[in-house]
Parts: structure tokens; sequence; C-alpha cells
């Protein structure tokens, strides 16, 4: 039998019982025989793997090998892997090839992980169901009618099925802890600063962090350790010291102390998600955490801040799509054919107009985009998905002229509240505990014509983002319709040893 | 406030974007929900907060002025749609 975590194949690896090369081979054939339904891996990496593998097993025979050996992993394609494809799930990069590491992937090679290959999400991270993909949409391993939630779908679904002992997710609103949620696996959102952006392609700056998604709290804390910490490459990178994440799971203290924000389980909150998040809260109470009832007065704001604040950054980063460095161009010939058509017509239109409908038309043919402009649109349209076509359209809204100080502006102010009222709750509690998701994982095709429905599933997630604090989300029990539920703890800023502590808790009351 | 087709048509244009006349009808009944929504932070005052831009304090760093190798020009190009040795390749704008 084969185990399902880092920490145990590595135990099995060192004590002669498996080979790495045969661990590897085991995921192989999970992704050959699930890869089809599930959908979570869009590239895969099996010569370098298994040469990796080798190259490993040499080490850990001789006892020299890194802290991630045993890990095989699966990458989120949103993060650069050298000489790999880094498509974002989005036709703009559909023939791209990273030509550098991200910081991550250099500290997980280092660390001695295998990557076995390249997971689905949602296109350049936009959405909450990883049903806007190039590849298709991503399966629920519980039950595959279901979405796997998003953006980091084939993260999450990757774990669940067994097809990686863990991955690297991307989370900017939730999309690391929402399908770590619906698909029963650990997530762990870092705070901003903790982990180096380097190498993530951007979605929305100020939000945007990379974390591990795993089968239990001890691989996620093992996987951030070997990727956490400081990097002169990322302007927002934290210079501090990274506490032992892997102790605080080996060792988690019960006397910890809980709050319990009161606008976090109220409306729009299935039953059966509360009454399972309840019950875990219980259990830790019995066991010797102490439970304060907090509040977060401005958390029904934090969406309406979020896709402001979100939307208006992701249309500024997405502009360096332009198909002229890097991803798709449009056909050349047909933006010129196009422009000649449209100058043709209106020259016939201003030979046959009268004297004083001229003037108009003359300005109609001043006003023609010029081949390049057209290049640019054409490219742009064509290269990008519809949810990432509204989210540039209402970015570009809220910071054209006229309205930027109106929702821009505004959003950054309720921001500030927002994280105001993280800061004033952790002067009382060491951790803040919701369910990570208001519902269980729905029905795929249900919500995607719906987007702001859509967005309501990030409404526990997002506020985290918007403080910059750093959250888990850990497997709570299954939902009566048989889904899994997860629990979502939310530490301090570069507080991340406690809510690992506070998800090893739950774990072990499980 | 309320959106209409042909502010969807200005915002397309500012986002070098071409939308058909479906997408453009489609987008102005989505931003207006979700803008809608928005206009909840209304309710708010925030005449005496300050705009928060940065998440987590950081101090400003320099680094030191030091060369260092850059991508080389077939790395910096091997992503490009149309390239010749040096140089990315346009459409001629210019008659």
């Amino acid at each position: 039998m084969i185990p399902n975590t880092i920490q145990d194949a590595r135990a099995q690896i060192l004590a002669g019982n498996l080979k790495l090369t045969d661990l590897v081979e085991h995921y192989y054939t999970n992704i050959d025989a699930s890869n089809e339904e599930i959908n979570a891996f869009v590239y895969l990496n099996k010569e370098d793997a298994l040469k990796q593998a080798q190259e490993i097993q040499k080490k850990a025979d001789a006892g020299n090998h890194g802290p991630l050996m045993g890990a095989v992993m699966g990458i989120k394609d949103v993060i650069c892997e050298n000489g790999k494809p880094t498509t974002c799930a989005s036709e703009m990069l559909g023939d791209f090839h990273s030509v550098y590491d991200a910081t991550v992937i250099e500290r997980l090679k280092a660390a001695d992980a295998i990557i076995v290959g390249r997971v689905n999400m949602d296109e350049f991270a936009m959405g909450s169901t990883n049903e806007y993909s190039r590849y298709g949409a991503a399966r629920n391993p519980h039950d595959t009618t279901k979405v796997t939630g998003g953006s980091s779908g084939g993260s999450a679904a990757a774990v669940a099925a067994n097809m990686a002992n863990t991955t690297l997710g991307s989370d900017t609103g939730g999309s690391i802890r929402q399908p770590a949620s619906y698909c029963g696996v650990v997530g762990i959102k870092p705070t901003y600063g903790r982990v180096s952006r380097f190498g993530l392609v951007a979605f929305a700056s100020s939000f945007d962090s990379i974390g591990p998604l795993a089968h239990s709290v001890e691989d996620a804390a093992a996987v951030l350790q070997a990727i956490a910490g400081f990097d002169e490459r990322d302007n927002t990178s934290a210079q501090l010291e990274v506490p032992d994440f892997v102790a605080a799971a080996q060792n988690p203290k019960k006397d910890i102390k809980i709050g319990v924000p009161e606008e976090f389980f109220g409306e729009g909150l299935d039953e059966g998600v509360k009454a399972i998040v309840e019950a875990n809260i219980k259990k830790l109470e019995e066991n010797g955490a102490e439970i304060v009832p907090i509040h977060l007065p401005h958390t029904k704001y934090g969406l309406a801040t979020y896709y402001i604040l979100a939307t208006a950054e992701a249309s500024s980063n997405l502009a360096r799509f332009d198909g002229i460095r890097y991803g798709h161009r449009a056909d050349k010939n047909a933006v010129l054919d196009e422009l000649k058509a449209e100058e043709a017509e209106i020259k016939a239109r201003l030979k046959a107009a009268s004297d004083e409908e001229k003037p108009k038309i003359e300005t109609e043919l001043e006003k023609l985009d010029s081949a390049l402009t057209r290049l640019y649109k054409k490219s742009r349209t064509e290269g990008f998905g519809p949810e990432v076509k509204r989210r540039i359209m209402l970015g570009t809204y809220v910071l054209s002229a006229g309205y930027y100080d109106a929702y821009y502006g505004k959003a950054q102010r309720v921001r500030r509240l927002i994280q105001n009222d993280f800061k004033e709750a952790f002067k009382q509690v060491d951790v803040i505990v919701s369910p990570t998701a208001p519902t269980t994982a729905f029905d795929i095709g249900s919500e995607i014509n719906d987007p702001l429905q859509m967005y309501l599933n990030d409404a526990y997630t997002i506020s985290a983002n918007l403080a910059g604090i750093c959250g888990i989300s850990v497997p709570a029990g299954t939902h009566e319709n048989g889904l899994p539920v997860g629990i979502q703890f939310l530490g301090d800023v570069f507080q991340e040893e406690k809510i690992i502590n506070a998800g090893r808790l739950v774990e072990l009351l499980r | 406030m309320s959106v209409s087709e042909k502010e969807v048509r200005y915002v397309a244009d500012l986002a070098r974007l071409k939308l058909s006349e479906n997408e453009v009808n489609s987008l102005a009944k989505d931003m207006n929900s979700i803008l809608g929504y928005m206009d909840l932070l209304n309710e708010i005052d925030t005449s005496n907060v300050e705009p928060l831009e940065h998440v987590i304090d950081l101090n400003s760093r320099l680094r030191k002025d030091e060369a260092k190798t850059p991508l080389s020009h077939d790395e910096a190009l091997k992503n490009a749609p149309d390239a010749d040795s040096d140089y990315f390749r346009v459409p001629k704008v210019i008659e």
C-alpha cells in the first residue's frame, strides 16, 4: 500500500520499503486511470520526473536528501517553470513556454520535491469553479457532476484523486481554500509577502499569494516551509525569519483562543455546512480551546471591495497581453484586410457625399484604428475568455476618468476598515474560525451564467486577501449530501504557525 | 449608476477589446448588476479613512547595483509571435 502523504512516503523510502521511482510511477498510474474524467492535469512531465526520482533516491540512500524528499507535486498552470508550458488555462498563452523558474519552483527543486506535471485552473486564476479553462472544467473527485471550486481546481482535485501528494495553487480571493474545501483537502493561503510572487503570472498584485494543497496539515506546512521566505526579486517579499511550520503541525497547542465572528455564520450559509463547522468548534472547546465571540463589522462590504480592487488590478496587469512580445497574435493579413475594407467603404461614401456631409465622414476616417491598434484588439479579443473579458471591462470601468474616486478610491478606503476589523480582533484571539465556503460543491454549469452568484462563493475567503492575513482550509466533515465541508482558520499577518496549529487540532479531533 | 451600451463600447476601446453586439449587450447587463451590488459601499462614511495602498507594512529597500546576466535575445524572442534575429515584428502602421 503506497501512503498518501509526503511524511509517510518519506518514512517508507528511508526505511527502504519504497523506492522514489515507484512512488512517482504510482502517481502516473493514478493519473492515467483518472485524469480523463477528473481533468486535473493539463501537462505531464514523466521523463523528467522519473529522472529526478532516480537522482533524489541516490541522495536519500546516502542520507543527504532535502526536506521535501517524497513530495510528488502538481503545479498550477499560472506559475512559471523553465521550459514548460505556462498557459494560465488561456488561449492567450496557449503556446507559451516559460524561460525561467519562479522562485517557488527553484525552492521546491532545491528541497528535492518532484514535479509530475501542471494542473488545471480558471483562466488567469479568475473564477470560483474551474469551468473557465481552455482545457474544460476539472471535475470533483467526490462527485464528478460537481465543480472542484476554483480557481485552483486542478490543484485540489489532483490531491483529492491521489494524482499527486501535494500541489501548489494561488489564492487571490480564496482560490486555494475554496477548492480545498470542495474537494476535501488541506489548503493554505500564506500572509501576503510570505511567499515570493516572482514567476507567478499576475492577476491582482496586491492580493495574489502562492500556497500549498495537501492531504494533511503537516504536508501543507512542509511545502510552505520550503517555499516561504525573503526573495529580492519580489519587492513585496517580507524580510522576516520563517518560523518552524512543521513543528507547529507536529506539536499543536490545545489551549488556543479562537474567535467566532457572528458575521460569518449568517445569511447565505448552508445549514448542513454550519452544523459541521459548529460541531468542530464545540470539539475544539471541549479539547481545551477558548471560544470568543467577536465582530468583524465590515464583513458584508468585502465582496464589493474585492471585486472593485481585484478587477482594477487585473485590467492593468493584463494590459501586457498585446500579442507583440508573447501570447496569441491575431492573423496579420486579416487585420490589414479589415482596415483596407473599412477605409475603402468610408472613402466611397466620402466621394458620394455632399459638401455638408463631408466633414463628418472625414472625422470617421481620421478616427479609424491603426493596423497596430487593430492587432492589439483582435489578439486580445481572440485570446481572452468571457470571465477574463468581464473582469478587464469592470476593472477598466472602475479606473476610468470620472469613476476612479467613486469606485477604486472608495474601495481602497473600505479595504482599510476591513483590515482594521482584523487588527482589532487579533488583539483578542489567536485565530478566527469560519466555514471556508457557504455551501458544498455545486453542479457543473449551474452558476457559470450568473457572475454575481459565483462571486458570492468567495464571501468567507475574500477578507483574508483584503487584509493581507493568512488562512487555512481543513476538511471538517462530510455533509449529508455526501460532499466534503471545509473549516477555515484565519491568522494575523505572519502568524501561519497559529493557523497550522488550529488546523492540526481539527485533524486530530476528526 | 447605470452603464449604457455606449459606455461599454467606450470602455472596451480603452481596454483594447473588440466586442460583438451580443457581448456589448450581455456585458452591459452583467456590469450593471455587479456595479449595482458595489453601490453597497456608499452606505459607509469613509471621509476620514486613508486609502489602503500597501497591505503589509514594508519598508522600501534598495538593492546593490550589480550587473547580472539578463535573458538572451534567443530566449527573450522565443515566445514572440513574429520576430527576426534581434527584434519583435509588428505589422506596418504607416502607409
